[in-house]
């Protein structure tokens, strides 16, 4: 993977002060996270974590401060990076009406990717047979994530934005999503994932900074190497702390082992 | 932005039509309304055939800002509002594609109600292409109002109550010219009349539907 | 950081600009009592109407206010509030300053008209195209005004209420005209003259003329007044805003002896200057 070149970042926010009404939501945020840098935004809840995502999706305009996605402005350029930028939010986006496919579908074609690697990408995420011809009320919500996360899968853009991605997803789809971030840090993909559970994520980044009180408070190197995910990764990081990942299946004995190749998790 | 308008559109009328909200709650509504101005109006079939045209229009009225309700209700489950931002869908193909999907359904509430207004009322329609166009027209304006007002309400909480009272008073050249021309179309009406109404719709139409496709994406920013 | 500092509405602040609104005060209620004055007792009464020709001073004037003045000012201001290059909060509170006003006004032109109506031409209210789109317009002032009370963001709001004006300035217009429409092609409408204007001469033009003054005097110092109010509202919002940021910065920051929240504070912004 290229090593991340500081003149082209793929975020950069410079005392990004954002409000929601009087509420503020960032209170002057710095941060640059480089070409195919991997970065966990870690912090309590109510940080700023969600929000912070949120202006770098263009969602939310700054009330001062500047903010670059790609080199461009989030809000108004959102056509052009619409290809570029994934948002994982909380929320799912799914029509309650429409089936997983057809909403896969349309949130494919909506952000004008090609919809060849639909098919591929939901049964990446495990919806397969019946399940894609479900109507999205029917979804728990662990398959609503996995169903974003396809989403995300088939249009593979750019720049991914995770927020929160491990909740709600059982062991096996966490697998999956840690191996998906694996490869696609190791293809040059930017990631920013937000999340609370640092333990969880920080094999799989390069660097973390944490968010307290609308502002990022402190950085650090994460252990983890840029070479995919893999055994070497979780051990340099230290055990991960099953009571986290919450499941029984989870991480130390079925890590998977990947050589930059997909792996499949049964 | 053709693209995205047929993209929207078609997402929306699939949603319609598996939901088939339209046609299992506003389609008896109409009819019920219908009923209801009989009552109004009593038992003098001349009477009513006579307000049929402005009867018909009315229930089309009640019958939009309900299907308008439903297109905006339906983007504010789930955060799909913020979805369709995200995705960068170029917002005036969002604005027209959720319009083509609020028109078709009223083309076919239109319809029914038509048969019903002939059916109960006992109006006798002379002209059947007027009847068609100014409904063609009508529905076109209805429509392209219903969606930017409902953009416009989006999100709040208290849009049930206040897009009724913010879209009907905009609508009301519609409802003039609508009546205006089924009263040429019908049994004993000049046709000529009804002709330089169609103008009336046209310019509203047009003026409607431009405005939307300027102004819905800047719309869009304040839900 | 005291909010004090950080307010810069001349309207509010420069001495001259209270004087002028001051003098405009007082000039509303001389003028209007001039008026009064002069209509009721120093003009004759009309041949025809007799002493009812005396709402030609209050009527025609409140409904230039109301449909022209106000409405105009609202839809010019909404207009120009999106305009990027002239974009400031400074119009969006004017807009909304004239509706609120412009609805008084709106309603005193429809009672007076009323009023006129049911001696002079036997009824309340008629269906032609002036007095509905009066009508019509007082309906969309109501919805304008019921949007803004919903809460959202200054901006958010601004941008709202200024669409809203938009489609109703587009609107009006075809309303009007429809109704023009309705009432001529029509035949065998009751055959009502709403000009009803008498052969005004002499020193009832110039009462007239007055009234059309005063009432304007009176609007313009609502519409400042009006403002004012906006303004004070939308400034101890933003204090307050200032104490929550200091608040959320502190949240997670340790306890410091050097206080280092304070500092982000100072360069913490005030959103869109108020002005």
């Amino acid at each position: 993977m290229a090593p991340a070149t500081p003149s082209s970042s793929a975020i950069s926010l410079h005392d990004a002060v954002a409000l929601s009404g009087r509420f503020p939501l960032l209170t002057g945020v710095d941060l640059e996270v480089a070409d195919g840098e991997s970065v966990l935004v870690e912090g309590p809840n109510g940080a700023g974590k969600t929000s912070l995502l949120r202006v770098c999706a263009g969602l939310v305009s700054l009330a001062s401060g500047r903010v670059a996605v790609l080199g461009l402005d989030p809000v108004r350029r959102r056509a052009q990076l619409r290809r570029r930028v994934g948002l994982l939010s909380h929320a799912s986006h799914l029509y309650d009406d429409l089936t997983v496919r057809e909403n896969v579908r349309f949130a494919v074609r909506a952000a004008g990717a090609g919809t060849h690697r639909i098919d591929p990408a939901c049964e990446r995420m495990g919806l397969t047979g019946r399940l894609l011809k479900t109507p999205a009320s029917k979804l728990s919500a662990g398959q609503r994530r996995r169903v974003a996360l396809s989403v995300l899968v088939a249009r593979w853009p750019e720049l991914w934005m995770l927020d929160e991605p491990h909740a709600g997803l059982d062991a096996s789809a966490r697998t999956i999503l840690d191996e998906l971030i694996g490869e696609a840090t190791a293809g040059g993909v930017t990631v920013l994932i937000a999340s609370h559970e640092s333990a969880l994520v920080e094999p799989l980044v390069t660097r973390a900074v944490t968010v307290t009180g609308g502002r990022v408070t402190a950085e650090r190197r994460t252990g983890a190497s840029r070479a995919p995910l893999g055994r070497q990764a979780a051990t340099a990081s230290g055990p991960t702390p099953t009571e986290a990942s919450g499941g029984p299946g989870g991480a130390p004995g079925a890590a998977p082992r990947v050589d930059g190749e997909v792996a499949h998790v049964a | 932005m053709w693209r995205d308008t047929l993209l929207v559109a078609g997402k929306d009328l699939r949603i319609e039509a598996r939901s088939r909200v339209a046609l299992s709650q506003v389609a008896p509504f109409g009819i019920v309304a219908l009923v209801l101005f009989a009552f109004a109006l009593g038992p003098d079939r001349a009477l009513m055939a006579t307000g049929a045209p402005g009867l018909f229009w009315v229930a089309v009225l009640f019958c939009t800002v309900q299907a308008v309700q439903r297109s905006v209700s339906v983007e504010s489950a789930d955060g799909a509002r913020d979805g369709l931002r995200l995705s960068g869908l170029d917002p005036a193909g969002l604005f027209l594609g959720k319009t083509v999907a609020v028109a078709a359904q009223l083309v076919v509430l239109e319809a029914l109600l038509a048969v019903g207004v002939v059916l109960l009322y006992g109006a006798r329609i002379d002209v059947p292409w007027l009847i068609v166009v100014s409904c063609a027209l009508g529905t076109v304006g209805l429509a392209a109002t219903g969606t930017l007002y409902g953009a416009l309400s989006a999100g709040l909480r208290v849009r049930e109550t206040l897009l009724p009272f913010l879209l009907l008073p905009i609508v009301a050249p519609v409802l003039l010219a609508g009546t205006r021309i089924w009263q040429a179309a019908m049994a004993g009406g000049t046709p000529a009349d009804g002709t330089q109404w169609l103008r009336l719709l046209v310019i509203f139409d047009a003026v409607y539907v431009a405005l939307g496709i300027v102004v819905y994406g800047p719309i869009q920013e304040t839900a | 950081m005291n909010p004090n500092q950080r307010v810069r509405s001349p309207l509010l602040q420069s001495a001259r600009a209270r004087w002028t609104v001051r003098i405009i005060g007082i000039a509303a209620v001389l003028s209007t009592a001039f008026t009064v004055w002069l209509g009721l007792w120093v003009t004759p009464p009309d041949q025809v109407q007799g002493d009812l020709v005396r709402l030609v001073y209050i009527h025609p004037g409140v409904a230039w206010v109301a449909l022209y003045l106000a409405f105009g000012l609202a839809a010019a201001a909404s207009l120009l509030y999106l305009w990027p290059r002239t974009r400031s909060l400074f119009w969006d509170r004017l807009a909304a300053a004239a509706v609120e006003v412009g609805v008084v006004f709106n309603v005193c032109t429809l009672i007076s008209g009323s009023i006129w109506g049911k001696p002079a031409w036997g009824v309340w209210w008629a269906w032609d195209a002036r007095l509905t789109s009066t009508a019509v317009l007082l309906v969309l002032f109501l919805g304008y005004m019921a949007l803004r009370r919903v809460p959202a963001e200054p901006e958010v709001r601004a941008r709202r209420s200024a669409f809203l004006a938009l489609f109703a300035a587009v609107d009006i217009p075809i309303v009007h005209f429809s109704v023009l429409w309705w009432k001529t092609l029509h035949q065998g409408a009751t055959v009502l003259n709403p000009d009803l204007s008498p052969t005004i001469h002499g020193s009832m033009a110039w009462t007239l003329l007055l009234s059309f003054v005063a009432l304007t005097l009176v609007f313009v110092w609502m519409l400042v007044v009006r403002y004012r109010i906006g303004v004070l509202e939308d400034w101890l919002g933003s204090g307050e805003l200032d104490a929550a940021l200091r608040e959320r910065q502190a949240e997670g920051v340790a306890p410091d002896p050097a206080g280092d929240g304070s500092e982000a504070a100072a360069g913490a912004p005030v959103p869109e200057g108020v002005r």
